[in-house]
């Protein structure tokens, strides 16, 4: 397990930046591990990032790697993507990052169907500025900007997309990282837009400030409130109160954006456009 | 192709959507606004017809994104907005300043401050493309004031946005961008291309950031087998982030405003005319242009000795040539629809010389007629 990770790491990037207890370097040895058992090769594989700590996870791995601008990586991607389909395009975001300042070009990603992977690190807050409060952030929370408490309602990613049309929709946690990496191996091998929501713990943004002691202890936060699908199928409903769902929560095969585009080209040759 | 088919009744809009096809562009991204939005849908319907892509995003942020993305995959890329557009693409414009990616950026300037008056002309952004970015950087500016020269320009903008690895701004405005005119368009193979260059050693020996003597690195798009990272934090020559040391953040700010300014004679390009015998000179720019060589006409006419200097270059603003003429001149005056923005950088050019610089501003929505200009020049005369 260990050497697959470290074959895609760049060691002259190590060691990384994160924080001790940090769950980003986890959901990057996922990623990684879900990459090789697809035999994609470090040269066709593409990560996007945007900014924050989450987006520090491509410096370190040795793909065509592209930290770009705050909450804009998803339009690098699609323009990268439509300039050269053959190419296989991840996106790493945090939940600030992919859906506050990011969240319109989340959605219409999403409706559009472009064959991407969205990998978006949900550690409940803005970790890179200091804890702010992320539109993610669980009511009542305590955040540097909410000192009493986060006042707003947060989303849930994945229905959030799911609305807006992406074909493939997963959520894991770093605890449950076997199941992670399965995940993100299926939403790889997903032709369309496919995304990914991990749970994941910053005890220094979050944790501190939430009476939650140590790493250990978000970790076995995420442990015992995690519910696959398949086991919330069988379970009654005051059983699942409080809990989260992990697993696959959406799949459709549809058309996909550039196979679309490929047509419309096809037939602007032969018709000229119409104008 | 037969001559009849290079004379064409032709929009600026639509010029520029041709030029770009010409000079090799195949992707486009944006979001509609007037005045600019006719390339966006010509482009929508020709860029498929030679293979390329369109794709309207759901704003200007994104639509900046995808160019800068189809960019690093290798595409000639090209995004179209005015000025309120234009604002929420500086972010990223300072991204691909910052990583040295070539792409296109049209701005038809409408009237302003805010949605202003958005179908009529001005030309309220020739600062904001020069400094609506965060931090310092180089940008390059080229503004038509004819339909032709629309065409030229945005083949240019393309050239120098491949060679010197930068974006580029087209810097067109309402009335140029609206007008039709006769065109006589170049013949394709008349039309050099410049393409971005590739590196000459293997992968394994690829310093993606380290420039050549000419001051410009290598690019090579990825999936080629050259891997590399890209951020827009300061980087070392390797593409790494480097924030925490001070000399590499100063070298790099240096080399980027060093491959701009060793060669300046390459890309600063202006048109003279009448300017041999001149006694007072017009210097102007894009729509303001077209007036003040039609005073000059005027003027000459009536027997006053004046001279039309035209800025095709705005950025790097051409200074030496405005401090040539104003050697031999009383006078100049600069007519632009606006306030007074590059009023100001002609004074800075002639500041040691005793020649009078006189601002002639309109900002209604209305153009600069050449009877205002000429009524100034007979008041310096
Ligand atoms: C336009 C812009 N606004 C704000 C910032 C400052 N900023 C940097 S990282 C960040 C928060 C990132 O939070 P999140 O996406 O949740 O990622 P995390 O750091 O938690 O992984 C912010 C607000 C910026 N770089 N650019």
């Amino acid at each position: 397990m260990a050497s697959a990770t470290f074959k895609y790491l760049r060691p002259n990037r190590l060691p990384h930046i994160w924080c001790p207890g940090c769950g980003d370097g986890i959901i990057v040895g996922a990623l990684v591990r879900a990459i090789d058992k697809l035999g994609w090769s470090k040269d066709e594989t593409v990560v996007v990032t945007g900014i924050g700590c989450s987006a520090r996870s491509n410096a370190i791995i040795d793909f065509n790697t592209f930290q770009t601008t705050h909450g804009r990586a998803l339009g690098f991607a699609t323009g990268l993507k439509l300039a050269r389909p053959e190419l296989k395009v991840v996106v790493v975001t945090g939940d600030g990052d992919g859906a506050g300042i990011g969240g319109n070009h989340l959605i219409h990603t999403a409706r559009r169907n472009v064959d991407l992977t969205t990998i978006l690190v949900n550690n409940s807050i803005y970790g890179m500025t200091g804890g702010q409060y992320s539109p993610l952030t669980p009511t009542g929370s305590f955040a540097t900007t909410a000192p009493y408490g986060m006042v707003e309602p947060a989303f849930d990613v994945c229905r959030l997309v799911e609305g807006a049309g992406a074909s493939f929709v997963a959520r894991g946690t770093v605890y449950h990282v076997r199941q992670l990496e399965e995940l993100i191996g299926a939403a790889l091998t997903h032709k369309g837009f496919s995304f990914v929501e991990v749970v994941a713990q910053c005890p220094t943004g979050f944790g501190r400030r939430n009476r939650m002691k140590s790493p250990a202890e978000m970790m076995k936060w995420q442990r015992d409130h995690a519910v696959t699908v398949e086991a919330a199928e069988k379970l009654p409903p005051e059983k699942l109160a409080g809990k989260f769902l992990t697993g696959v929560l959406h799949h459709e095969d549809r058309p996909e954006y550039t196979e679309m585009y490929r047509q419309v080209i096809a037939q602007a040759g032969q018709e000229g456009g119409r104008e | 192709m037969s001559d009849n088919g290079r004379v064409r009744l032709m929009q600026g809009n639509e010029a520029c959507a041709e030029a770009a096809l010409a000079a090799g562009c195949r992707f486009f991204a944006g979001y509609p606004i007037t005045p600019a939005t006719e390339i966006a849908e010509i482009l929508a319907a020709r860029l498929p017809q030679v293979g390329g892509t369109f794709i309207q995003m759901e704003d200007e942020l994104g639509s900046m994104a995808a160019v800068i993305g189809a960019s690093i995959g290798g595409k000639k890329a090209l995004t179209a907005t005015s000025g309120p557009g234009f604002t929420l693409k500086q972010e990223n414009i300072g991204y691909a300043a910052m990583t040295q990616i070539p792409c296109v950026i049209v701005d038809v300037q409408r009237g302003g401050p805010s949605t202003g008056l958005p179908t009529l002309p001005a030309q309220g952004d020739v600062m904001q493309a020069r400094w609506g970015t965060h931090g310092d950087h180089p940008i390059i500016v080229l503004a038509p004031s004819t339909v032709r020269e629309t065409y030229d320009l945005t083949v240019t903008a393309f050239n120098f946005a491949e060679k010197f690895r930068t974006p580029v701004i087209l810097l067109s405005d309402a009335v140029v961008g609206h007008l039709r005119e006769k065109v006589v368009l170049p013949d394709p193979s008349e039309i050099a291309l410049v393409e971005r260059k590739a590196p000459t050693v293997p992968p394994g020996e690829y310093t993606p950031f380290r420039p050549d003597a000419d001051g410009i690195p290598p690019f090579v798009p990825v999936g080629r087998g050259y891997r590399y990272h890209m951020t827009s934090n300061v980087y070392d020559e390797g593409g790494f982030p480097a924030t925490n040391n001070h000399a590499v953040a100063r070298q790099l700010m240096e080399r980027l405003h060093q491959k701009i300014d060793q060669h300046l004679d390459e890309i600063v390009l202006t048109d003279e005319i009448a300017t041999q015998d001149a006694e007072v000179l017009v210097f102007a720019y894009g729509a303001s242009a077209r007036s003040g060589k039609a005073a000059v006409k005027l003027a000459r006419g009536q027997g006053i000795k004046a001279g039309l200097l035209k800025a095709k270059t705005l950025w790097p603003f051409p200074a030496a040539q405005v401090k040539r003429l104003g050697e031999r001149v009383k006078a100049i005056i600069v007519p632009e629809m606006n306030t007074g923005q590059l009023v100001g950088e002609v004074e800075r050019a002639v500041r040691r010389l005793p020649v009078e610089v006189l601002p002639l501003n309109r900002y209604d929505g209305l153009m600069i007629s050449p009877e205002q200009i000429l009524a100034k020049i007979k008041e310096v005369m």
